[in-house]
């Protein structure tokens, strides 16, 4: 380690800090304004660079990684096209409150604003997507700045933080040293919550009759599950996930009701509009949540809790708001409340919920079902998998069918819905995560936008089971167009242009099996299991024509909830 | 309802930036900014006088803290204080309307801070209703040109240390509520 006060240039600072700041690993492609940190790279032995297909990718790369493991993933590119390919990545991070930190290059400073070649002001671009971005001006505050940004990304509400780097600077020279600790005074994240909203949460909550859990991705990343599981276990609450909470309570436990909002289940739904004290930990009332904003959990009393004041009273008016850190938060309020307030009735209501319309589809006919094949991989798993989705039907199939039974083990872009997400998500996430199996899974026309990180993945070795659900449709679009827009199936259809999905697996140097039959899924993820030097890919030929059911139309209440496709014949 | 929010930032590069994409992305309305440097060289005070329901305004507050580089973020309506904005205006004269241009000008306690054969300009500071005023008197002689700086205001000193009912009782005396 270099010690503090030594000569060295830009370079060897960003290193040094990323050294002292535990980098395991760092997601890259090289260009002209970072040839200077590659020279140093060359000869760098405590942090593994992984060269991606496209910066796109090394960006969700990090954030696969960053989710998997609540560590910082971090990405290096290049000025102009480089920084620009990483932009949707970086705005999913930020939708998704995922902590990376994204450093780009930049020509040198003389040049910014000349039209220079590669140039592109991406602290400007970014701007809005990042929770913080850097230019760094000067040398001597290089190692302050990179200090700066891991903080910022990695506590309060995590974010994407962007550190542009000008060529110059990187070549200049300066004496080291790393702050020990960060100043800064116009961050300051509330971590604990104010004791009197505390107490009066807890005695609402001892007097619910009808009390739920309503579970957001915070839960996660504040490392809660465990003050969750607590909470709800000795007071049997209900607990109800969002599509970024799900994990944060087992799935296959009785409490859990599943998923709510857009395609969550019918009793999840249920107990939402019938509950009499919601309390939200960890999640932003989306509107794939919440529905008709005006008429959610219309009779409740609302606590909210969490980390970002801002999230408070943006969607809808809460009752109650706590700001903090859901798990420190979560820990008080169990120690409040002693007896566990009496609700079997609503017990034995959310169960007659549960009865009246489970999740099902069919299973007779023969064909293969994305349902299906998604059941078989949770119980094959145990639920224990780590699944890396990508935007569709086949993610909200996992969402209700996959029973996750541990946090951090379903990664999904859910706020900002990046189709493409799933197969460099899914590589970030297996350099991390060696002791369960990684599996993505996509659509066909996901799969499609960032499929070149396959050769990342091959190169790296990575067991990962690569899946793609092929429905030769945009399959949500097509199901929208159905629904909503007067059965127009305006190029949803890819039957025609789809590529042969296992020769594109062969030429990536992946064995790649494909099948229509459900009888072979078994014996496929089987053989696929089996395979641990490297990805395979499976290709499921699935029904055309199927759709998510149940959905609650945009902006409408579960009164408006389709369970089923609708009969012709019932249509007239 | 109009607001006037006055944030303390960091005097750093970029910090304007965050703060007008900040308002444009959310969607917020700015009647007016201005920025300038306070007794502290490496703070700056931002302005902002903007419209809203309680709902906007709160959610203003709140996405005005969030950014890294805000200090501070006070809501002044409602409050004591003082609201100045400065306004340059030059009028087109006429034989005779001269003197009452002038006249105009002192009615309001503004200045003559520049004249040629055409046109006079006069400089105007007050709380921007009264700048409203000013211009509405002045509209029929012809407005050439004019520049308003926008809203600067500060609380007023001595009533932040009486405790709520002091407040109250200034109100009422001022007629301000």
């Amino acid at each position: 380690m270099r010690s503090n006060n030594q000569k060295l240039s830009g370079a060897d600072i960003f290193f040094e800090c990323l050294r002292r700041e535990k980098v395991e690993y760092i997601f890259g492609y090289p260009g002209g304004a970072v040839l200077k940190l590659y020279e140093r790279l060359y000869d760098v032995d405590f942090l593994k660079h992984i060269l991606v297909r496209h910066e796109q990718g090394a960006t969700h790369m990090a954030e696969g990684y960053a989710k998997a493991t609540g560590k910082v993933g971090v990405v290096l590119v290049t000025s102009g096209p480089g920084a620009t390919n990483t932009v949707t990545g970086i705005a999913d991070a930020y939708m998704d409150s995922v902590p990376i930190v994204v450093f780009t290059g930049q020509v040198p400073s003389h040049l910014i604003g000349n039209d220079a070649f590669q140039e592109a002001d991406i602290v400007g671009i970014t701007r809005p997507i990042t929770k913080h971005n850097f230019l760094v001006r000067d040398i001597k505050e290089l190692a302050s700045i990179i200090r700066k940004a891991f903080y910022i990304a990695s506590t309060g509400r995590p974010g994407p933080v962007l550190v542009d780097l000008p060529k110059d600077v990187v070549n200049s020279v300066c004496e080291f040293s790393y702050p020990e600790k960060v100043e800064i005074r116009g961050y300051k994240p509330t971590l604990y919550g104010h004791q009197n909203q505390i107490k009066k949460a807890a005695d609402i909550i001892k007097k619910a009759k009808k009390p739920l859990l309503y579970v957001g991705g915070g839960v996660i990343m504040s490392g809660g599950e465990r003050e969750l599981r607590l909470f709800a276990k000795e007071n049997k609450f209900p607990v109800t996930m969002t599509l970024q909470g799900l994990g944060a309570y087992p799935m296959n436990e009785d409490l859990s009701l599943g998923m709510l909002g857009m395609h969550g289940t019918y009793w999840a739904n249920q107990a939402v509009n019938n509950c009499d004290v919601l309390v939200s930990l960890g999640a932003r009332f989306d509107d794939r949540v919440t529905g008709k904003i005006e008429a959610f959990a219309l009779n409740a009393y609302k606590i909210h809790v969490d980390i970002d004041p801002t999230c408070i009273d943006k969607n809808v008016v809460v009752d109650l708001p706590i700001v903090g850190d859901v798990k420190h938060v979560l820990a008080e309020l169990a120690a409040e409340i002693n007896e566990p307030p009496k609700i079997d009735e609503w017990w034995k209501q959310i169960q007659r919920w549960r009865e009246e319309c489970p999740l099902k589809y069919e299973k007779n006919d023969g064909k293969l079902r994305s349902e299906f094949v998604i059941e078989k991989l949770s119980e094959k798993t145990k639920g224990e998998a780590v699944i890396v989705t990508d935007v569709g039907q086949h993610q909200m199939w996992v969402a209700q069918y996959y029973k996750f039974t541990n946090p951090r083990s379903h990664l999904t872009s859910g706020g900002l819905g990046t189709m493409g997400f799933s197969v460099p998500a899914a590589i970030g996430a297996a350099f991390a995560i060696k002791d369960r199996p990684v599996i993505s899974i996509s659509g066909d026309g996901g799969f499609q936008m960032n499929m070149q990180e396959l050769a990342t993945a091959v190169y790296n070795k990575l067991p990962i089971k690569f899946i793609i659900i092929n429905n030769s449709f945009l399959g949500m679009v097509r199901q929208w167009q159905e629904l909503f827009h007067a059965e127009k199936y305006s190029f949803t259809d890819l039957s025609a242009s789809n590529p042969n999905f296992v020769k594109l697996g062969e030429a990536f140097g992946m064995k790649s099996f494909s099948t229509n039959n459900p009888f072979d899924v078994d014996d496929i993820l089987d053989e696929a299991f089996a395979v641990n030097d490297g990805p395979i890919l499976i290709e499921f030929k699935v029904v055309k024509e199927d759709m998510v059911f149940p959905i609650i139309p945009s902006g409408q209440t579960i009164k408006e909830m389709m369970t089923k496709r609708l009969d012709p014949k019932e249509m007239v | 309802m109009k607001h006037t929010i006055s944030v303390l930032v960091e005097n750093q590069f970029g910090t304007f930036n965050r703060v007008v994409t900040m308002f444009s992305g959310k969607g917020f309305n700015v009647h007016s900014l201005s920025i300038g440097e306070t007794e502290v060289p490496d703070i700056s005070r931002m302005t902002i006088v903007t419209s809203g329901d309680d709902k906007i305004i709160e959610q203003v507050v709140k996405q005005l803290n969030r950014l890294i580089d805000t200090l501070k973020v006070v809501d002044l309506t409602g409050q004591p204080k003082i609201e100045r904005e400065l306004a340059l205006i030059t009028v087109y004269y006429q034989k005779g309307t001269r003197t009452e241009i002038v006249n105009v000008a002192n009615i309001f306690r503004g200045k003559v801070v520049d004249i040629n054969n055409k046109s006079i300009t006069l400089e105007i500071t007050g709380p921007p209703d009264k700048i409203d005023a000013a211009v509405n008197v002045l509209e029929p002689y012809g407005i050439k040109e004019m520049a308003r700086s926008g809203t600067v205001a500060l609380k007023r000193g001595e009533q932040i240390k009486h405790d709520k009912k002091d407040i109250l009782v200034n109100h009422i005396k001022e007629g301000t509520k």
